[in-house]
């Protein structure tokens, strides 16, 4: 056997591929339904958070920030496994795959508010008062006036930050999630075979593939006008 | 002593009287009176940090007076009946940086209080707009964004954007000081035209021949007070106070 056969049999072999195609491909869905909803939770919560934050309720926003912070600052392996091992201790028990997209959210919400708030700070006073002397209220000036500026140049950095975190799906291998790397380590335990490695590899491309074109093309769009 | 709205006609578009503004122990404004009738225009002149444009943004309460009384319309401004945000569609302000929203058009720029703040519906918000925009003679660039135009067709679309609300009132901020010298007409022409329609304007500038020719009245401010006030003819070519001709000494080098 030569060194090319050794490594095609380990890594792509076609009887292993074809036997765990199905168990992978529903990994591939599981996958992809946590990491939607991850995306529309965390980007949504997170641009609530920095609408809160603009309003400026002192005691609000000092909360907001720590929490921020510590959820910036924790590996999200470490809360998915606080949550999923230390709560049942309290008596609350709560699924892995749920655990996975609230933990992940979260962490998400955390990183997209930040980028939120910087795009609406950046946004000059001359725009809330031009806005506010036409008899625009602040909520009014804030969504149609420094909301659509400040997502703008919020899409550049935040399509980044939701790849990222959005590819912490994988970590819900940790606390037995049936997403594609769960499925695909399971599947190389019991063929011996490290081809449905290959395709979690082959699959995780070809989801973050069209995010990462879809992220380019965006900041390509909304870069006209605004400057 | 001032009696507020008490049977008193709205003889002055804007009455303000003894305005003060206090940022921290720094007074900018220490009582001052800014008394407009219908359809005059008024210059407030004076050097950079004399109070101008915060007495301007007291007039509409984008800052909040320390102490005085402001009426428009016979409407006390600082009161907390007073619905301030349907107050100031009736005082337009024009800003020295135009301060058009960037992601709108033209068109968009004009339109947006006239659908959010006022209601209409979007097809006779627009109608406005370009109405509005051809008075200022932008027709043709309703479409445009801020971006794509020059500073003086952005303050233009600026003062459709503030007429577009029908404003009792037009409060301009060193309208022309962002401009390049060869665009400072054509903003000064649109000026004379709201004039000549009636419409009621103070204006803080440093356009001293515009002044001259044009102002019904002129206020020279110093150290947050009106140290001298007249019709431009007196005040440019006779001043009375020594603050006032060295000012003019100084701006004519």
């Amino acid at each position: 056997m030569s060194a090319l056969q050794r490594f095609v049999a380990t890594f792509l072999d076609p009887d292993v591929a074809t036997r765990y195609a199905p168990q992978i491909f529903y990994g591939l869905l599981v996958t992809f339904a946590i990491g939607l909803a991850v995306v529309v939770t965390g980007l949504g919560v997170g641009l609530l958070l920095a609408v809160l934050r603009a309003f400026g309720f002192r005691v609000v926003n000092a909360v907001l920030i720590q929490i921020v912070d510590m959820l910036r600052a924790l590996p999200p392996l470490v809360i998915i496994l606080i949550i999923y091992f230390g709560l049942p201790n309290v008596g609350i028990v709560i699924p892995s795959a749920l655990v996975l997209w609230m933990s992940l959210s979260a962490v998400l919400a955390a990183f997209a508010e930040e980028v939120y708030w910087a795009g609406i700070t950046s946004i000059p006073a001359g725009q809330w008062m031009a806005a506010r002397s036409t008899g625009l209220t602040f909520v009014q000036t804030l969504r149609f006036v420094v909301l659509p500026q400040a997502l703008r140049l919020a899409i550049p950095p935040l399509t980044n930050r939701t790849i990222a975190i959005t590819k912490n799906t994988a970590l819900g291998s940790a606390i037995g999630v049936n997403e594609i790397l769960g499925q695909s380590i399971s599947a190389e335990a019991f063929s011996g075979n490290a081809t449905p490695l290959t395709m979690a590899a082959i699959l995780y491309v070809l989801l973050f593939i069209p995010l990462v074109v879809a992220s380019r093309s965006l900041e390509l769009r909304y870069g006209r006008g605004a400057r | 002593m001032l009696s507020p709205g008490a049977g008193r006609g709205a003889s002055y578009i804007l009455e303000a009287r003894g305005v003060r503004k206090v940022y921290g122990d720094h007074e900018v404004l220490k009582g001052v009176d800014l008394l407009v009738s219908p359809g005059e225009m008024v210059f407030l002149i004076g050097p950079s940090g004399s109070g101008k444009s915060t007495l301007l943004r007291c007039c509409n309460r984008l800052e909040e007076p320390s102490g005085g009384s402001i009426l428009i319309g016979g409407v006390d401004l600082l009161s907390p009946r007073t619905d301030i945000n349907t107050m100031r569609r009736e005082i337009g302000m024009v800003f020295q940086a135009f301060n058009l929203y960037p992601h709108l058009t033209a068109l968009g720029n004009v339109a947006l209080a006239l659908r959010k703040a006022v209601g209409k519906p979007r097809a006779e918000a627009e109608r406005i707009a370009l109405e509005n925009l051809s008075r200022v003679g932008l027709a043709d660039k309703a479409r445009a964004y801020p971006a794509e135009l020059s500073g003086g067709q952005q303050q233009r679309v600026a003062i459709a954007r503030a007429l577009a609300l029908e404003p009792k009132i037009i409060l301009m901020d060193e309208p022309t000081s962002a401009l390049d010298p060869e665009l400072v007409g054509s903003v000064l022409e649109v000026v004379r035209d709201l004039r000549q329609s009636g419409m009621t304007l103070v204006i803080a500038s440093h356009e001293m021949r515009f002044a001259r020719e044009a102002a019904d009245r002129v206020l020279f401010l110093d150290q947050g007070q009106v140290v001298e006030e007249g019709d431009p003819e007196s005040l440019f070519n006779d001043p009375k106070e020594e603050r006032t001709r060295r000012f003019l000494r100084d701006v004519r080098r």
